[in-house]
C-alpha cells in the first residue's frame, strides 16, 4: 500500500512552517470561494452551520407569527379575526413549522456548527452532503411556505391522521404538500445525521476518548442515532399517504383491506423519538452550560452519557401512548404507560447531576445559566404532566384538550427552547466573536420566563375544564374566556422577549463587546481558537488528555503537526482510543449538491402531480450526482 | 494560544479500507437507515397481513420462479463481488475491471429479472392493500439495486479512465460493501413477497 500512497515528502506538510505563513496557506487553501456564486459552493461546516441557524431561526419567526394570530383569534368568545378554514391551515403550519423546520434542524445546525469545532478537526465528515441537506431543508420550508401563502397550506393538523388526510375528505393538494415537506426534511436531517455520527467516530482530536467527549457531542451523537431510526417510518409514512392519494393504492383504506391506524402507528414510532431528537440535545446544551458558568466539570459525567444512551434507546417504545383511546388490549396500554413513566429517570438523573454541579460549583449567574434555571423549572412541570398524561385513564379525560397543549409546550419549550435560546447567548461570540448585551439578555429572559408560564399554565386549567385543542372559536356560555385572554397575553409577552433577543443579536453584531477566544473561560475545544473561527478551525489539529483540556492544559493547546498544506486534510482515527491512522482529504467547494437540491426538489414537487415525476425526475439527479463524485482532477480527488 | 507539537501524523497514509475510512462508515450509516426503511416496510406489510383475515386479499401469491431465480443469482453474486474486493485491496487494477465489469452485468441482469418479478406478481398496486403492501416493498428494494447498479456503472467507467487513482480502490470496496447490503435486504423480502402469502 505505501507504494501507492505516495512519498510522504513530496508536499510541503505543516511541521516544515512558522505559524503565521502556515495560517496564511491554511486560509488560502480552505476558505469559502468569494462571489455569489462561490458562496453557493460553500462546504465550509461553519459557513453552512450559520445558514442553518438562521433559517430555522427564520421559520421559527415565521411559526411564531402564527402562534400570535391564533393566540389573538382565541383571546375571546366568538373572534372573527381567522376563518375556520384558515385556522386548520394556521394551527397545522405553525406545529408543522415548529417541528419539522424549527426544532430538529435548529438543533442538527449548532451540531453542524459546534460539533467538528469541539472533537478539533477541519470540517464535518461529508460536507458536501452537509451543503445539500442545507439546500433541501430550505427549499422544503420554502416549499410549505409558498403553498400556504398560495392557500395551499396543509389544514390536516401536524401529524396528519388519515382519513381526514386521504383523498375523501381533503381532496385537494394541502395534504400533498404536508407529506412532501415531511420528506424535503427528513432528506436533510438524515444527511446531517450521518454525517454528525461519522464526524463523532472517526473525527475526534488525538485522545479524545470515549469519556473525553464533550457531552453536547455524545447528545448529538446519540440523537444521530434517534434520526437515524426513527424517520424512515415517517419517511414511509408519507410516502404511502401520497401514493394513496395519487395513484390509488390502499394503505389506509378499510374498505380494500388497508388500516387506519397503520398510520398512527407509523406516525408515532417516528414521532415519539422526534420529540428525544429536539430534548437530548437541548439537554447536551444544558450540561455545557453548566460547566461553563458552575465553574467545575459536570458532576457525574457516566451517569449522564448513560442516560442519554437510555433516553434514546427508551424513547423508541413509547409511541403507542399517543394512541391510548384508539382502544388497545388492557396488556398493551399497561406496558405504554410502564415505560413512559421508566423514561422519566434517566432525565431525573440528568437534573440531579446539574443540580450537584451548580451546588459544588461556584455559580456565575450570566444569562445563560439564567435560561438553563428556566429550563429546569418549566420541563421540570412539563414532565411532571407528562407522568400525569402517561396514565391511561388521565390520558383517556384529557386526550385532545388544551391540557395536553399545555403539557407539550411545557415540555417542547422548556425542555429545548430555553436550553437553545441559552445556548445562543453562550456560542454566540465564539460564532460572530461579539458578546450579546447582558442587560437585554436578563430582559430577554426575565420576558420569556414570564410570558411562557402566563401563556401556557392556564392552557392546563383550560383542558381541565374541557376546551378541546384545535377549535377556532368558543361561545361565551363555555367560561373559557378569562383564561383565554390571560394566555394571549402571556403569549404577547413571550412574543416580546423573541423581538428582544433579536433586537439584541442585531445590536450585538455591530456593537456588542469584542468576546476574545474563549470569554466564558469554558473548558471544550470550539474555545481553543479564535471568534470566529478561522475556516481551518485550527491551524494543527489538536490533541487531548482530559475531558476538560483546556482547563487542564492552560494557555497551551498540545497539537499533532504533519497534515498537508497543500490539499484540504483531516485526521481519522480509531473509534475508542482516538488513535490517528489516516490523513483523509476533505472534500472542495462544489456547486453540484445545489444543482442535486434542485433537481431533487423538482422531483418532489412534481411527484404530488404526476406519478411520471419519478421518470422524468430521476435522470437530472443521477447526472447531478455523477457530476457531484466525478473526480475533478484537484489534489484532494487524486490522492 | 500557544501550541505544543507532541506528536507527528506525517508517516500515515492518505487513505484506508474498510474501517479505516470515512466512507465506509458513512456507508454504514445509510445502510442502518435503510435497513430500518426495509424493517419499517416489512413491519407495514406484517401489520396488513395481521388485520386482515384473508391473505392475500383478492389474488393468488406471486409466482415462485422469478423471485427464487433472482436469490439464486443474490447469492451466487457473492462470489464475483468478494473477487472485485480481494482485487481492490491488493490495488490490482486489471483484476478490479474485470470484476466490476462482472458486477454490472450481474446487476443489469438482477434489474431485467426484477421487471419479471414485478410483472408476475399476480395483483396491482391498486387492487387492495395486498397489492399495494408488496408493490411497496418490491419497489423500495428496487430503488437500492437500480442505484447500486448506477453507482457501479460510475465506479467501472472511471476505473478504466486516469481517474483509477489509489485511493478509488477504497470506494471499490465501499461499492462491494454495500452490494452485500443489497443482497443482505433481499432475502428476508423474498421470503416475506413469496412464501407469506402462501402461509
Amino acid at each position: 500500500m505505501s507504494e501507492v500512497a505516495g512519498d510522504p515528502r513530496r508536499e510541503l506538510r505543516d511541521n516544515e512552517l512558522e505559524q503565521s505563513e502556515l495560517a496564511a496557506l491554511l486560509l488560502r487553501l480552505w476558505s469559502t470561494p468569494s462571489g455569489w456564486l462561490g458562496r453557493l459552493t460553500s462546504v465550509d461546516h461553519k459557513v453552512i452551520g450559520r445558514r442553518y441557524i438562521l433559517t430555522s431561526f427564520a421559520f421559527l419567526v415565521l411559526g411564531g407569527l402564527l402562534a400570535v394570530l391564533m393566540r389573538l383569534q382565541l383571546s375571546g368568545a366568538e373572534q372573527k379575526l381567522l376563518s375556520p378554514d384558515l385556522y386548520n391551515q394556521v394551527f397545522t403550519m405553525h406545529g408543522s413549522t415548529m417541528m419539522f423546520l424549527f426544532a430538529v434542524p435548529v438543533m442538527e445546525a449548532f451540531a453542524v456548527y459546534f460539533v467538528p469545532l469541539m472533537v478539533g478537526t477541519r470540517n464535518i465528515a461529508f460536507p458536501r452532503l452537509n451543503a445539500f441537506s442545507y439546500w433541501m431543508f430550505l427549499f422544503g420550508g420554502c416549499f410549505l411556505w409558498i403553498a400556504f401563502v398560495f392557500n395551499a397550506g396543509p389544514d390536516i393538523g401536524w401529524f396528519a391522521y388519515v382519513p381526514l388526510s386521504s383523498l375523501q375528505y381533503n381532496p385537494t393538494k394541502r395534504a400533498d404538500v404536508w407529506a412532501q415537506m415531511i420528506t424535503f426534511t427528513e432528506v436533510a436531517a438524515l444527511a446531517v445525521a450521518v454525517e454528525i455520527v461519522v464526524t463523532v467516530f472517526k473525527q475526534r482530536a488525538v485522545g479524545m476518548t470515549l469519556d473525553r467527549i464533550p457531552i453536547f457531542v455524545w447528545a448529538m451523537l446519540v440523537t444521530s442515532f434517534l434520526v437515524l431510526f426513527a424517520m424512515p417510518s415517517v419517511m414511509i409514512a408519507s410516502t404511502t399517504l401520497i401514493l394513496d392519494r395519487l395513484v390509488n393504492t390502499h394503505f389506509y383504506d378499510t374498505a380494500s383491506g388497508g388500516n387506519v391506524l397503520l398510520w398512527q402507528h407509523l406516525f408515532w414510532f417516528f414521532g415519539h423519538p422526534e420529540v428525544y431528537i429536539i430534548f437530548i440535545p437541548g439537554t447536551g446544551m444544558v450540561s455545557m452550560i453548566i460547566a461553563a458558568f458552575a465553574r467545575r466539570p459536570v458532576f457525574g459525567y457516566t451517569m449522564i452519557v448513560l442516560s442519554l444512551i437510555a433516553t434514546g434507546f427508551l424513547s423508541f417504545g413509547l409511541w403507542v401512548h399517543h394512541m391510548f383511546v384508539t382502544g388497545l388490549p388492557q396488556l398493551g396500554a399497561s406496558m405504554f404507560t410502564a415505560s413512559s413513566m421508566l423514561i422519566a429517570v434517566p432525565s431525573g438523573l440528568q437534573i440531579f447531576c446539574w443540580l450537584a454541579t451548580l451546588w459544588d460549583g461556584r455559580p456565575v449567574y450570566r444569562t445563560p445559566l439564567f435560561f438553563v434555571l428556566g429550563f429546569f423549572v418549566i420541563f421540570v412541570l412539563g414532565g411532571l404532566s407528562g407522568v400525569m398524561v402517561a396514565s391511561v385513564p388521565i390520558d383517556m379525560q384529557v386526550h385532545d384538550t388544551y391540557f395536553v397543549v399545555a403539557h407539550f409546550h411545557y415540555v417542547l419549550i422548556g425542555g429545548a427552547v430555553f436550553p437553545l435560546i441559552g445556548a445562543v447567548y453562550y456560542w454566540f461570540p465564539k460564532i460572530t466573536g461579539r458578546m450579546l448585551s447582558e442587560t437585554l439578555g436578563r430582559w430577554n429572559f426575565w420576558l420569556a420566563f414570564i410570558g411562557f408560564n402566563v401563556a401556557f399554565f392556564p392552557m392546563h386549567i383550560l383542558g381541565l375544564i374541557g376546551m378541546p385543542r384545535r377549535v377556532y372559536t368558543y361561545t361565551p356560555e363555555m367560561g373559557w374566556d378569562h383564561l383565554n385572554l390571560l394566555s394571549s397575553a402571556g403569549a404577547a409577552v413571550f412574543a416580546a422577549s423573541f423581538a428582544l433577543l433579536i433586537a439584541n443579536v442585531i445590536r450585538s453584531l455591530r456593537h456588542g463587546e469584542l468576546a476574545g477566544d474563549n470569554p466564558w473561560g469554558a473548558s471544550t475545544l470550539e474555545w481553543a481558537t479564535s471568534s470566529p473561527p478561522p475556516p481551518y478551525n485550527f491551524s494543527r489539529t489538536p490533541v487531548v488528555t482530559h475531558r476538560d483540556p483546556l482547563w487542564a492544559d492552560g494557555d497551551n493547546l498540545r497539537v499533532v503537526a504533519g497534515l498537508s498544506v497543500e490539499r484540504r486534510e483531516v485526521l481519522l482515527s480509531s473509534i475508542a482510543d482516538a488513535e490517528p491512522h489516516t490523513r483523509e482529504a476533505s472534500p472542495e467547494p462544489s456547486i453540484w449538491p445545489l444543482l442535486t437540491a434542485i433537481a431533487t426538489t423538482i422531483f418532489f414537487i412534481g411527484s404530488i402531480f404526476t406519478p411520471w415525476a419519478v421518470v422524468w425526475g430521476t435522470p437530472p439527479i443521477a447526472v447531478a450526482l455523477i457530476g457531484w463524485f466525478w473526480p475533478t482532477g484537484s489534489k484532494e480527488d487524486e490522492e | 494560544m500557544k501550541q505544543t507539537v507532541v506528536r507527528n501524523v506525517n508517516e500515515l497514509p492518505s487513505y484506508g479500507f474498510g474501517s479505516q475510512s470515512g466512507p465506509w462508515w458513512g456507508a454504514m450509516a445509510f445502510i442502518a437507515l435503510e435497513g430500518m426503511g426495509f424493517a419499517i416496510a416489512i413491519a407495514a406489510y406484517l401489520y396488513l397481513y395481521a388485520v386482515n383475515p384473508k391473505w392475500p386479499l383478492n389474488s393468488p401469491p406471486p409466482d415462485l420462479w422469478p423471485g427464487t431465480l433472482a436469490t439464486v443469482i443474490y447469492i451466487l453474486s457473492v462470489i464475483p463481488n468478494q473477487f472485485t474486493n480481494r482485487r481492490a485491496h491488493q490495488t490490482d487494477l486489471p483484476g478490479v475491471r474485470i470484476g466490476l465489469v462482472i458486477m454490472t452485468l450481474v446487476g443489469l441482469a438482477l434489474l431485467v429479472i426484477r421487471g419479471f418479478e414485478f410483472a408476475h406478481l399476480n395483483t396491482r398496486w391498486d387492487l387492495d392493500a395486498y397489492g399495494s403492501a408488496v408493490w411497496l416493498v418490491l419497489a423500495l428494494h428496487t430503488t437500492h439495486l437500480a442505484t447500486d447498479v448506477g453507482d457501479t456503472i460510475v465506479l467501472t467507467v472511471l476505473m478504466f479512465t486516469h481517474h483509477a487513482t489509489p485511493r478509488r480502490f477504497s470506494d471499490v470496496t465501499d461499492n462491494v460493501f454495500y452490494w452485500n447490503f443489497v443482497v443482505l435486504a433481499w432475502l428476508p423480502l423474498y421470503i416475506l413477497l413469496d412464501w407469506t402469502p402462501r402461509l
